[in-house]
């Protein structure tokens, strides 16, 4: 009943709403602000993580009020601890959607944490932007996704394996949950439509949090030893990374031998660990800090003096938070309003400067434009970039090597679908 | 020679095929050579160096190596070491020393130059293989014979034909016999995959390297390729099979050592849990947080170690040992005396509030050293890997494993030898017995908690060095712990001993055909039927303690 009122009014001219707001606050002298929902673990296993795009949230939205707020207003955080506990997720998205009537949220990390919001933020009409990269495979109307899709990173990085080290095997090795498991279905696809055999191909998954990497690296050994030069796609994602580098460097595998890949480990991560032995190594995103630009050197400066810490890292997930953000409050200033539809309507086509010099742009799929760039460690815990895309390269919702995914297309403006099947002609479903 | 100059040859074509981009960077560096034609070979390699496109790298490493010149030594390795570095302005190229210190890459005479203006000769993986493989062969006749040695492993890793004059060249004149044998062995690399070569010569070759029953050397033959004539992949073959069944005998080997590697982490996270739980009875669900707040201390101590007497880090651990016992051993003195001596006896309501307390404390150390992974060093001594037999085994297990049995046995003498063991046995069999005996009971409930949770602390000290240090650290450890204690039986340290081993051993030979997820889950439902069928663990107590 609240949120509809307050949709209401944020729908009506700005002087009417003024007028409703008035009558209904008694307190005329409250400042009306435009709040702004942060969805981020701070405590729990994937704090690590999640907490500095906290703060990075904190530091957009401070700039912003700055530079005059938006639509005249204040900008307001509500941040809230989901400690990254999944249902848990949902709960604190309806709180911030129903409660505090946020015109929109940031956050998530964790592809299941993102799952688990789905359905609120499809029930309450909100918006969610979401900075990680994932496993694609999914196109909401609700959901702005500005990490990125499997294309955007995971193909660039096994094209890169392939022509520049002349892999011929493969380990995919990852943590046993959804993104990594899709993500491997993927290039498990992608590799064999490449002629790769079977047995030129190893696949494993251990659990969160697995610190024992003794037996799975020799074997990794094992298997890199057929006389074919091998490479190791890593999705390990969180804690589990620091281990199994330091069990890597412990056995003397090089990168020079056998390189390792790796899609969830950046600047953060690299933080735990002595990065001497791993230089060599390998990770794709669509953001290193190294890079040099104007703009990254900017921002780097500014987090560091945000956070006054001037050994802070920043990293990838953080730069697709910036890029959304800029990309909200373009969209609200093209529509006049922060009204839900009319932001989604709107924001489809906005372009805003990312940080490694190019422009993104949000495509009628919800996806973005991203550079893609392969780095190796460094001895000082960065990425020196040795390839990189000459064009930003388009986010694609549903894989093109994967059956039942790749008739399927996504459109929110001309279809107004996220799952359209160019084969039937007909939205939602799989392919047949 | 030819070789060499096909290669450059390549290499260029390669560039030039390449976009547009790299099309002008080649144009650049011809335009930069072109003044220098009448120059030394090494001039023209520095300017391709400091170009700083990976091709150009390339092509320097190609021209330096031909060159022969005497500076080419230290000019790849200081390219290996990423200590080359191109001046901004004018392209001049130094090679970083120690403390700052600069010297002209080309004469080798010392300068003075802005660091500031200076940037790294960048390589990627392409690159580091061939600067090894360069450095190898120009370092081959090295003064030293250990540096003859690894410059001979470089070679055989590298496997390029145009090092082969160089090794035989090392060959007529090496006099060492060890030195002699890795150039054998480098050579024998570079005639298998030689088509050119004579078949016997190969033949020859696949033997020699066949003796070395290594996965390297069966990679090795493995490359010799179909085409190649039916005598020599016949040897091959009998070669791989020979190293195979020697491997096999290893692997099982490989696993054991693994299976007691994982073992004593296992005892090191539990030993502590052994005496909280076994001998007290407490369900102490804060008992991980011990475990990380000994890591942190580890991270504190290194920390103040690197700031103030960095010549000391390699002890470092040796004092984080201790401190880790006092810092840990305090807070859990504290949580017995502030929470748990009002709920002896009540364990549901124990498990209630250490598990409160776990999450209090992984919180405040999350507030305040952030919630990011901080970097414990591992000490020099613990790096790396050494071989027994076809064993690899890495220090820092093998340390771990050492480390393991030490607090065992200390742990033991502390309960055995020592007064305070004597009061803990008491209080823990017959509190009131102990008590009318003049034993101050709330004391020793004290003193015993602090000390299983000042040895869970050492346990962090040794897991700072294979895990992350995280405010998560202890959650990983505490179901694993219950798991060792309950399976070997509660009240033993014994049974902690052996059921440590065993699980880790267990798992290990389980891990490469089940995966290691589902090992994990095969090994609980064993321990949930075991549990079925002997409810107090492989070593159960007996007699009235039992009762009590």
């Amino acid at each position: 009943m609240l949120s509809t009122f307050a949709k209401a009014a944020k729908g009506i001219s700005t002087f009417a709403a003024a007028a409703l707001v008035a009558g209904s606050v008694t307190a005329a002298s409250a400042q009306e602000t435009i709040k702004v929902g942060v969805l981020h673990s701070l405590s729990g296993t994937m704090a690590i993580s999640e907490t500095t795009l906290k703060d990075v949230m904190l530091m957009l939205i401070d700039e912003q009020n700055k530079k005059g707020g938006l639509l005249g207003k204040k900008l307001e955080a509500v941040v809230v601890d989901p400690a990254s506990n999944w249902p848990l997720f949902a709960e604190k998205a309806r709180e911030l959607i129903a409660q505090e009537n946020v015109a929109a949220v940031f956050g998530c990390w964790t592809s299941v944490s993102r799952k688990s919001v789905l359905p609120v933020f499809k029930e309450l009409n909100s918006i969610l932007f979401y900075p990680v990269q994932y496993e694609g495979e999914e196109s909401e109307k609700n959901v702005f996704y500005t990490g990125a899709a499997p294309n955007q990173q995971a193909i660039p990085a096994v094209d890169y394996l392939e022509k520049e080290e002349g892999v011929e095997r493969w380990v995919l090795a990852g943590t046993d949950y959804v993104y990594p498991r899709t993500t491997n279905k993927i290039l498990e696809a992608y590799l064999k439509g490449k002629g790769v055999k079977d047995e030129d191909i190893m696949i494993n998954y251990t659990p969160f949090g697995h610190s024992d990497w003794q037996t799975i690296v020799s074997d990794i050994k094992k298997f890199g030893s057929s006389g074919k030069k091998t490479a190791v796609v890593s999705t390990i994602n969180g804690d589990a990374n620091v281990p199994f580098y330091k069990e890597l460097a412990n056995q003397g595998v090089k990168a020079t031998d056998i390189p390792v890949v790796a899609f969830s480990v950046g600047e953060e991560e690299l933080a735990g660990i002595d990065t001497g032995p791993l230089v060599g190594h390998l990770a794709a995103w669509n953001y290193f800090q190294s890079i040099d630009t104007p703009a990254n050197e900017a921002f780097i400066k500014e987090w560091q003096a945000y956070t006054k810490n001037s050994e802070r890292v920043t990293n990838d997930p953080m730069e697709a938070h910036v890029i959304g953000f800029n990309m909200w409050v373009k969209a609200v200033e093209k529509a006049g309003t922060t009204d839900t539809d009319k932001v989604i309507d709107a924001i489809v086509g906005i372009k805003v400067p990312n940080l490694t010099g190019g422009t993104s742009e949000m495509l009628p799929n919800h996806h973005i434009t991203k550079p893609v760039f392969i780095g190796e460690v460094n001895a000082e815990g960065q990425f020196d970039v040795v390839w990189n895309t000459d064009d930003l390269v388009p986010g694609d919702a549903w894989s093109d090597f994967l059956e039942g995914s790749k008739d399927l297309e996504a459109d929110w403006v001309s279809k107004k679908c996220g799952n359209f099947n160019t084969k039937t002609g007909k939205c939602g479903g799989q392919a047949s | 020679m030819s070789l060499l100059s096909f290669r450059a040859f390549h290499h260029l074509t390669r560039a030039l095929g390449r976009s547009v981009r790299f099309c002008a960077l080649a144009g650049l560096v011809v335009l930069a050579l072109a003044p220098s034609v009448h120059a030394e070979p090494v001039d023209d390699a520095l300017a391709a160096f400091a170009a700083d496109g990976f091709d150009d790298t390339q092509k320097g490493i190609d021209i330096l190596v031909s060159s022969g010149h005497d500076s080419a030594e230290a000019i790849l390795a200081a390219l290996s070491a990423g200590k080359l570095m191109v001046r901004n302005d004018d392209k001049a190229l130094f090679i970083e020393g120690k403390a700052g210190a600069f010297t002209d890459a080309r004469t080798g005479a010392s300068a003075s130059v802005d660091a500031a203006k200076l940037k790294v000769v960048r390589l990627n993986n392409r690159l580091r293989r061939s600067v090894q493989a360069a450095l190898g062969a120009v370092t081959l006749q090295a003064p030293s014979p250990a540096r003859r040695i690894a410059a001979a492993r470089a070679v055989q890793r590298s496997r390029d034909p145009a090092a082969l004059p160089a090794v035989d060249a090392a060959l007529a004149r090496e006099t060492d016999n060890g030195a002699r044998a890795a150039l054998q062995t480098a050579r024998a690399a570079i005639i298998v995959a030689a088509k050119d070569a004579p078949e016997a010569e190969r033949i020859a070759a696949v033997e020699l390297i066949a003796a070395e029953a290594n996965p390297d050397a069966a990679a090795l033959l493995r490359s010799v390729q179909a085409d190649a004539p039916q005598a020599l992949r016949t040897a091959a073959e009998e070669g791989i099979a020979g190293i195979e069944r020697s491997l096999a005998f290893w692997n099982a080997m490989q696993n054991v050592t693994y299976g007691i590697s994982l073992g004593s982490v296992l005892l090191l996270a539990a030993i502590g849990l052994a005496i909280t739980f076994g001998v007290m009875g407490v369900i102490n669900m804060a008992h991980g947080e011990m475990v990380m707040i000994g890591a942190y201390t580890t991270y504190v101590v290194q920390d103040l170690i690197r700031d103030h007497a960095p010549q000391l880090f390699g002890s470092s651990l040796f004092f984080a040992i201790p401190l880790a016992f006092l810092v840990s051993g305090a807070v859990g003195v504290a949580i017995e005396r502030g929470v748990i001596r009002f709920l002896y006896g009540r364990p549901l309501e124990t498990l209630l509030a250490t598990w409160g307390i776990s999450l209090i404390l992984q919180q405040a150390v999350r507030t305040i050293f952030g919630p990011s992974n901080r970097e414990v060093g591992t000490p020099d001594w613990m790096s790396g890997a050494f071989q027994l037999g076809g064993l690899s085994l890495t220090y820092n297990r093998v340390a771990i494993v050492i480390f393991a049995m030490l607090v065992f046995a200390a742990l033991l003498l502390v309960l055995k030898k020592t007064t305070l063991g004597l009061q803990v046995r008491a209080v823990t069999q017959n509190r009131r017995m102990a008590s009318s005996m003049g034993i101050r009971t709330d004391f020793v409930d004290a003193m015993t908690f602090g000390l299983g949770s000042g040895v869970a602390g050492i346990a962090g000290v040794a897991l700072s060095q294979i895990d992350n240090v995280s405010p998560n650290l202890g959650q990983g450890y505490i179901i694993d712990s219950f798991m060792v204690v309950v399976f070997g039986g509660v009240g033993n340290l014994w049974g902690t001993l052996v059921g440590a081993l065993t699980l880790g051993v267990a798992n290990k030979f389980l891990e490469p055909y089940a995966g290691a997820v589902l090992g994990k889950i095969i090994l609980l439902v064993a321990i949930i039927l075991f549990i079925q069928k002997r409810p107090r663990g492989l070593f159960a107590l007996k007699g009235r303690a039992v009762e009590a």
